[in-house]
């Protein structure tokens, strides 16, 4: 198989996948008990038979669920019309957009530390191989699967706040809502410590693992040997033929955690108040507030879906064996 | 069948001979039992029931009562003794953990089989299956599916529902793994024999396929269960557990809506979580000394020549599935 025949398989199997998802969400949304323009207008608004019925034309309500309200909402959606949140009374496109921003934030720092601390550890675990360095890289990384990622959080909050006095939760001090991002910034950045901190240990472990496996096939690889054969110092080694193959497998980990990552948001904001898209799910799921949550989920999952299709494709530019499969 | 419970027993002897000198094998074999034996014999080990308020001289509820003054581990917020509800709630998580794990289980060595054997669209429609269910995002899945199936009437316990949710949604990986073992089962000499002098499909696949991949699905399902009792621990943190049944996931539910933290009331959210640590921890170490011992992949047959993989190179095989 070339690379363009993988590439329109990868393309066809994301675009199932969004319809599975897609068809999911419809599928949910219509079993729930209850009348949808009832929980629109509120339960105990008075309306005439005739207003209802006009509502239900409006929404569309009077046709049948299959195809017509079907292909109407994959419409509504494609346009990015989510419908109206229950809690807030406001469009839920519009409430997701507002909480996009600091996820990504707190996701990216996330990744990107543990990234390059399990690389870095990794690494020197694979090469300082049944050492303590290595031996307590593996401890570290079986005891950071078995922890639940909340209780972790509530772990560090306890100690943070105890001992270190850092903020229990939040974005911002109270004095300092509304104020410019710019004057606050200190500020935003001592209220994600603990939260990043979370993150970076609950992602740490697994980066490391590969990493150490990764080095360790790569090793023992010819050109290596050939590599110290020329002459070359370990450190060139390591740095110019071990480094760069045994990174390849973390480019797919990145890809293949991002459904992880969103899990860890989820539980890591609902532990420390954190204003983005997981304590918005957490809050949409016990206010029972289904289409925020339908639209939350809407936009984790297609997201997901097309970050690791776009890691796909990279991964034929980086490694030029996927070429021909 | 004298004969073969004399190979059974055999067996296991030659088993237990091997996992005895693995210390990690027995140390997590012991924190498993642990947990298990607490939430079986739980009225022993407590003379309270969960539900009841501990009262101090004046009939006055003890709320947060620290363990120097209540217990082994204190009081919660409505006064009910943490022990209690932590050996209490050990019934409910492995229940869960053990009843959707071995759905996962089940469902995932059904399908494997079927896929492994049969080839053909089974196999497809497998394959496609798990590599869709592989990047839709879990939690959020499992979040509103629950959410949704727990406002259906359906007068079943939502500790029900999680089972289903959990078990059918976590059969992936095994069914990958059972599937590329029946593979090559498949083109092992016996079954050529076997069906050289006409056995049936169903003979083969019970006769010969079951006992030589029973193993891996043992070890597997170990690795299932510590995933399935981290997940619902997740899911019940988020308020989708039992309330009148409360697991470890409960537990730190209450522990973290009702202010334990900002009271200082380590012994009330300290103990579950240790607790799922405990079990997971156990059942990780199990599975990976199990698999070690029972994979036919990481162990070399003497026909087989060099062996390719070095068992060091996959030391910790960490259940892939999204931990919460």
């Amino acid at each position: 198989m070339n690379r363009r025949d993988y590439l329109i398989r990868k393309l066809l199997l994301s675009l199932v996948t969004v319809l599975i998802v897609v068809g999911i969400n419809f599928l949910l949304f219509r079993v729930l008990p209850g009348d949808p323009v009832r929980a629109v207008i509120g339960r105990n608004v008075r309306i005439s038979f005739e207003t209802q019925a006009a509502l239900r034309a409006q929404f569309g309500l009077d046709k049948p669920v299959f195809p017509d309200q079907f292909l109407d909402t994959l419409g509504q959606w494609g346009r990015g019309n989510l419908g109206v949140s229950w809690s807030q009374r406001r469009p839920v496109s519009e409430i997701l957009l507002s909480k996009l921003g600091n996820t990504i934030v707190l996701i990216g720092l996330g990744q990107i530390l543990s990234i390059v601390f399990g690389v870095i550890l990794g690494l020197l675990a694979g090469w300082k191989r049944k050492t303590v360095i290595d031996i307590g890289a593996l401890t570290f990384s079986l005891i950071a699967w078995a922890i639940p990622t909340f209780w972790l959080g509530i772990i560090l909050l306890a100690a943070g706040s105890t001992w270190l006095g850092l903020p229990t939760g939040g974005i911002v001090s109270p004095d300092n809502a509304g104020k410019p991002l710019y004057e606050v910034l200190p500020d935003v950045a001592h209220h994600l410590i603990l939260p990043t901190l979370t993150l970076t240990i609950l992602y740490l472990g697994e980066y490391m693992l590969i990493m150490r496996s990764s080095i360790l096939e790569v090793l023992s690889e010819d050109y290596i040997l050939t590599a110290k054969a020329k002459g070359l110092s370990y450190w060139q080694v390591l740095w110019r033929h071990a480094l760069k193959n045994a990174m390849l497998p973390i480019v797919t980990l990145i890809a293949l955690n991002l459904g992880f990552t969103v899990s860890g948001a989820i539980y890591v904001e609902t532990v420390f108040s954190y204003d983005g898209l997981g304590k918005l799910f957490q809050t949409a799921l016990i206010k029972q507030d289904y289409p925020l949550l339908q639209g939350a989920f809407l936009l984790l999952a297609v997201s997901v879906i097309i970050a690791n299709m776009l890691a796909d494709i990279l991964y034929t530019y980086l490694d030029p064996r996927v070429k021909t499969i | 069948m004298s004969e073969r419970w004399f190979l059974f027993k055999r067996n296991l002897l030659n088993f237990w001979k091997t996992f005895r000198r693995n210390r990690m094998g027995l140390l997590g074999a012991f924190l498993v039992v642990t947990a298990l034996f607490l939430a079986i014999f739980a009225p022993i080990f407590t003379p309270y029931q969960p539900t009841d308020t501990i009262r101090d001289e004046n009939g006055r509820g003890l709320t947060f009562a620290p363990p120097s003054i209540h217990g082994p581990l204190g009081t919660d917020d409505a006064g009910h003794d943490v022990w209690t509800q932590l050996i209490y709630g050990a019934r409910i998580s492995l229940t869960v953990g053990f009843m959707a794990g071995f759905i996962a289980m089940f469902v995932g060595s059904l399908l494997g089989i079927l896929a492994g054997y049969f080839g053909g669209w089974i196999e497809n429609l497998l394959m496609r299956t798990t590599d869709v269910l592989l990047v839709i995002p879990d939690l959020p899945l499992m979040l509103i599916l629950v959410a949704t199936l727990r406002q259906l009437n359906l007068h079943v316990s939502p500790i029900f529902i999680l089972i289903m949710v959990i078990g059918l949604l976590y059969w992936t990986s095994t069914a990958r793994l059972v599937r590329s073992q029946v593979l090559t089962i498949k083109e092992r000499q016996f079954v050529a024999r076997a069906r050289a002098i006409g056995a049936g499909h169903i003979h083969i696949i019970r006769r010969h396929v079951i006992p030589q991949i029973m193993p891996l699905i043992v070890a597997n399902s170990v690795l299932i269960l510590s995933t399935a009792i981290l997940i619902e621990s997740g899911l019940a943190f988020l308020g989708l557990g039992d309330p009148t049944q409360p697991s470890w996931g409960t537990m730190l539910n209450f522990a973290f809506d009702r202010n334990a933290i900002t009271n200082g009331a380590w012994w009330f959210y300290l103990p579950p979580g240790l607790a799922i640590v405990w079990v997971s921890l156990g059942c990780v170490l199990l599975g990976n000394v199990l698999e070690e011992m029972l994979n036919p992949r990481l162990t070399a047959h003497h026909l087989e020549g060099e062996q390719k993989i070095h068992p060091l190179q996959t030391p910790l095989n960490l259940p892939k599935p999204e931990k919460p």
